[in-house]
Order: structure tokens, then sequence, then C-alpha cells
């Protein structure tokens, strides 16, 4: 087992790597860019290196300054979380050279999988169900408009190299066809430097359900059961659940196989998710596999009772899965919210800034995982994640009531953050009928009857407001010492006047 | 002491005296049982009428929030010795602009500069934050008489950025 970790990243994900490091008694080295000197990450590792400038191109994206932190610090490898260097077969490759072992799979699954054309190419060999389109680059628009037609519009312009709804375009008949594939090209060619572009048959309100895989470097490869991912905004996920509502046993299995069928392909080792595009009659097809460890990860850790962190460090060590297939069991359901730093009354902006109050949720069944403090600034510079809150219980709604009452107990002060939404996404009857696909949330966020009864339940409180505000006035220009003053009144029914002469004998007495 | 407080844009009236017998609150000329207990700095903890409530109170450099049972109101006092009315319905058309940033990051491009003509709703500087860029909007037709944080500036929630006359 490695003596020293690594962890080539920041907030929340970093936290997390560094605590699975503690659990295992392996020294954890953080790696901080100018911007994050006081971050969580840096307070909770063992060591710490500073990585440079604040922008993500000068630090955590840079790695020869990585690596080099890897050498001076003696770590033996490097978990890269998810985001940054996480799916760079380059950075995977570069570590190898230096003799540091990369947790993940290797460069090679990496550049297989990266390339969405040539994973399609592999993917069809084996026999498994993709979206119907083409497996190669469209050479011409002459090409394209051959392949539409014989798939059938609408059709999806796709990105070879892509990601993040970059260089795509939904095309629903054959006039917008030509505009939509040179405006694909010349985005993917300004977001990847490479412009090839490839057609799919545009799937009607799909479902995004992805399947985790873990495979050892002894040619075990398991599943453990599939997220639930259709709640997204952007392109971005904001609330995952395990087990999915629709996927019963035989689903499960038939897509777990299939899951297994595609990480053997690319002869892939660690922990990896292979993402399905599930239609309205439940028939799943190959999207892509992502070759690192998820965001929501947490979801399948809980229903499963297995640590994936610690798994993939094990593995990446040379050591074979300690269970089979037939040893994994799912038992109860769980729900995860992504916290954002982002103003819901402002169209999601995002909304860095200081967390001038901070107060997390706790129970039973709740999980936080959080790379945040009171006091401390949220950079601009990076993703707006602040946090997971993530429930387990027996069923979904056990889990549905536990994250309504943790959201309620959760606040962040000073910025904005998403935590209203997940209170409306958790009470609406589609939500709570499983009733899901990729538009749900844009449908939910623009439905009137939603908004309006958002709006009253808003209001019902406006004279608890007015007192409150009364009694801040009121306390506000009575105390003096505001922090001491708050542990003396604690406890006490009287309000602040009894305490007054306190509050008076301790500023004489500090005189 | 008696106040006036527009929350969310609705006008209350509340007498609130505290003594050493307790607190006297009269809420729109109804009279309501009231304790309190600040828990820590900008965390309230009221019994009002035997009901238990926690508020949490957020700042920003102009405006106060209070959070009552999971929803934000803003909370307005209206200063009686004060004969300025709080500023709202400005007709949108007439005199200067400050245009405000709402949320803290970097301004990244200036669209219109300093002395060019504007039409309402066109943008005159894109801000960036946690690599979302968001366009600033002219509120009124006129010109761009200052561009007050340029290109590459760091600003905050709340500072002026470009003022249109």
């Amino acid at each position: 087992m490695f003596k020293k970790i690594l962890v080539a990243n920041r907030g929340e994900i970093a936290v997390r790597v560094i605590r699975a490091c503690r659990e295992m008694e392996i020294t954890s080295v953080a790696v901080y860019s100018d911007a994050d000197r006081a971050a969580l990450h840096v307070r909770m590792a063992d060591e710490a290196y500073s990585i440079g400038q604040s922008a993500a191109s000068e630090s955590y994206l840079n790695v020869p300054k990585i690596l080099d932190v890897a050498r001076r610090s003696g770590a033996e490898a490097i978990h890269p979380g998810y985001g940054f260097l996480s799916e760079n077969a380059r950075f995977a490759q570069a570590a190898a050279d230096a003799s540091v072992k990369f947790i993940g799979p290797t460069p090679a699954a990496m550049e297989m999988m990266g390339s969405k054309t040539r994973a399609r190419q592999q993917i069809e060999k084996k026999g498994i169900p993709l979206v119907p389109g083409t497996s190669r680059g469209l050479g011409s628009f002459q090409e394209a408009e051959e392949a539409a037609a014989k798939i059938g519009y609408p059709v999806m312009l796709k990105a070879a190299a892509g990601g993040g709804g970059k260089g795509m375009r939904l095309v629903h008949d054959r006039k917008e066809l030509r505009p939509a594939l040179e405006a694909a090209q010349s985005e993917a060619q300004r977001a990847f430097g490479d412009s090839e572009i490839y057609l799919e048959k545009a799937i009607v309100n799909p479902r995004h359900i992805e399947m985790q895989v873990l495979a050892d470097e002894h040619g075990n490869t398991v599943y453990l059961g599939e997220r639930e991912c259709s709640i997204q905004r952007r392109h971005q996920k904001v609330l995952e659940e395990s087990p999915s509502p629709i996927v019963d046993e035989k689903m499960r299995r038939s897509m777990g196989e299939v899951a297994v069928r595609v990480a053997q392909a690319a002869s892939y080792t660690n922990a990896g998710t292979v993402e399905f595009l599930v239609d309205q009659d439940k028939t799943f097809y190959f999207l892509e596999m992502n070759t690192r460890l998820q965001v929501e990860h947490p979801v399948t850790e809980l229903i499963t009772g297995l640590d994936l962190v610690q798994l993939q460090i094990c593995i990446a060590s040379g050591e074979k899965l300690p269970f089979e297939q037939k040893d994994v069991s799912l038992r109860g359901h769980s729900i995860e919210c992504r916290i954002y730093a982002e103003d819901p009354d402002n169209n999601y902006f995002p909304s860095p800034g200081r967390i001038t109050a901070l107060l997390e949720p706790s129970g039973p069944g709740i999980r936080l995982d959080s790379g945040i403090y009171e006091g401390w600034t949220v950079p601009n510079e990076y993703d707006p994640l602040l946090a997971k809150l993530i429930a387990y219980g027996e069923d979904r709604p056990q889990v549905i009531s536990r994250l309504l009452q943790a959201l309620s107990e959760y606040f962040v002060g000073g910025i904005k953050s998403n935590i209203v939404l997940f209170r409306r996404i958790l009470s609406d009857p589609d939500f709570r009928a499983g009733r899901l696909d990729t538009s749900y949330l844009d449908r939910l966020l623009k439905s009137p009857s939603a908004q309006a009864k958002f709006a009253e339940a808003k209001h019902a409180d406006a004279n608890i407001a007015t007192i409150a505000a009364g009694v801040f006035k009121i306390l506000d220009s009575t105390s003096i010492v505001r922090g001491a003053d708050a542990l003396s009144t604690n406890g006490s029914s009287g309000g602040p006047g009894t305490s007054n002469w306190r509050k008076t004998a301790r500023i004489e007495a500090l005189q | 002491m008696t106040c006036d407080f527009t929350i969310d844009g609705k006008n209350f009236r509340l007498e609130l005296e505290c003594t050493e017998a307790g607190w006297h609150c009269v809420l729109d000329g109804q009279q309501r049982q009231l304790d309190a207990v600040l828990a820590r700095s900008d965390l309230l903890s009221l019994l009002i009428e035997g009901k238990s409530y926690e508020i949490k109170r957020e700042r920003t450099r102009t405006e106060t929030y209070l959070w009552v049972r999971g929803s934000r109101y803003k909370v307005e006092l209206q200063d009686p010795r004060s004969f300025r009315r709080p500023k709202r319905g400005a007709s949108g058309q007439d005199g200067r602009r400050e245009l405000v940033a709402t949320m803290p990051g970097k301004v990244v491009r200036v669209l219109v500069p300093e002395k060019g003509e504007i039409k309402a709703g066109q943008g005159v500087l894109v801000v960036e934050a946690m690599k979302m860029q968001n366009e600033v909007k002219s509120p009124k037709d006129g010109t761009v008489e200052k561009i007050v944080a340029g290109e590459g500036t760091n600003v905050n929630a709340g500072d002026v950025l470009a003022i249109i006359e």
C-alpha cells in the first residue's frame, strides 16, 4: 500500500480523498493555488504545497508543477479527483513516466474513451446498443445530410472531443442542418482544438442513467448499481439518486452487464462510470464512459456500503477486488443535492464571496461532503460547487423527508446558494412520482403554478420577519459586545435586559 | 420603540419594548406574546405565542434579509426622521443611472465605450464569475457617461460598474 498520496484537486473532493487517506493511515499531500491558501483541503491535509497563481491553467491544470510537488514530497501516487486533470491522458502518462502511480485508468483507456467517435467504434464492434448515428467524423455536409436522412430527424450533432454541451446542436429538419453543422464545427474547434463532429439520433425527453463500475488490475470488473442523473441545468447535474425510480432488478442486471462489457472493451481499470440515455420505452443506449470518480459517487457508496475512494486506492496499489459481483447487494435509497454558490433570483448566476454564517445539517441518514467553512471566501476562479448534501434511508419517501428536514437546517449566509431550489424539487409531485427526464428541471422552473405556490408560501411569515427585524434592531442598539452577549443570554429566558448588567460589568473589567 | 418596516414590499407597524419583565410586542395593533434570545450573532430564537422560530440574518452592503422557515424576506426600515422615501419606481428614462454589480466577479469586456450611445436593454459590459459570463444591460436609452470598472477590474456586489446618462 502507498505511504503518501498527492491529491491534485481542491474543494469538497480534495477533502473527501484526504479523509480516505487518513482512514487508511496514508499521508496526504495537498496542492493549492494563491486563491486557496486558506481552503479547507489545505487545512486538513498532512502536507500542502503552493502551485502558483489562482487561474486554474497556472495551478490545478499545470502538469509540471504538480509532478514537481509529487517528486519533492515523495508521494507515490496521485489522486486526481474529478474535473481539472482527472480525464487527461497526457497527465496520467506524465505521472507514469515520473514513476508516480495515477489513481485511475491507464492512459490508453482514457484516450479511447476521451474521443467519442473512437469509443463508439469500439463499442459498436462489441455489439453493444448505441444511440443510432455515425461512429466517424462527418467528412462533408453531404455525408451529414445522408446520415441524417437515414437515421431520421431530429438529430443531434456532437463534437468528438466534446463535453459540457460545447459543439452540440439539436437539428429538427433538413434546412437547419447546414448552419448547425458549421456552428458546431467552429465551436468545437475553439473549445477543444478539434472540429470533428458526428451525428446521433436525438432521443426525445431521455433519462440520463449511469452505471458505476469498478475494475482491478487482475481482470475483475463489477458493476455497483445505477444512478439516476436526469435532473440537470445547462448540462450540469443538480440532484442524483440511486436506485433510479424506473430501473428494476432485470433492467439493472442488463445495464450492469453492458457497462462491464464497455469497461472490458477498453481494458478499463479502477473506478469508472458508463452513461446511458434511456428513452420513454426504457430502452437504453450507451452514451459515453467517464474515466474518473464522479461527483455523485456518494449515493452509490450509501446503498452498497462500499467506500469507492478507498477501493480506488487499493486497486491502484495492485490489490484484487475484495468481492465479486454476487457479493454486491443494494440496500435502501440515497439522494444527493449539489449545493452550488448560485443565485436562484438571478437565473442561477454564480455567486462567489465570503461566507459570513454557516449552519450545517445533521441527523439520521445525513451525510455532508463539504469544502467550505464559516469565514472562508469562496474564490471567483473555480466551479461553484460548495458541498454535497446526501441522505440515506430505507426507501425513497424516507430519504425525501430526511432531505427536506436537513435542508431546513442548512444555512449558508453572505453568499447566495441554491439550497431553496431543492425544497421545490423534493416537494414537486412529478419528482415524487419519479417522472423525470433531462428537461424536467427547466420545465419545473418555468411552471407558473409551481412558481405561484412558491411565492405564496414565501409570504406566510412576513409578520414573523417584522418582529424579528424589531428584535434585531433593539439588540443591535443595546448590545455592546455582540459575540459575548450571545453567550451570556444563551438559555436565559428574560431577554437581554437581565444580562445588561453582566455586559456592563464585563466591559468595566476589561478596562 | 415604534417602527415601520417594509417586508418584501409590504408595510408593518411594530411596537416593541424590552424590559426587566420581558418583551412587549404589538404588531399592527395586535399584542403578541414574545420571547427572544440571540443564540449567536445573526441567529435569533423567537418564541411567539408558544411557537418557536429560528431567524437567520443576512446583511449585504446595502440590504438586510431575514430567513424565516426557509424563506427569505427583504427588510427595510422606514426611518420617520427622514423625508426620503424608499427609492422605487424611478421612471427609467430620466437622469443619471448607476449600473451596479449584482454579484462579485471580474469585468472581462466593455461592450460600449465611454461617450458611446446605448439603448435600453443593450449590454454595457460583461462580468465573469466562476467561469460564467453575464452581460450587464443598460436600464435606459442614453450615453455611457463613465465606465467605473474597466476591463480586468475585480468587483464586489453593490459596486458601481458604469454610469449611464
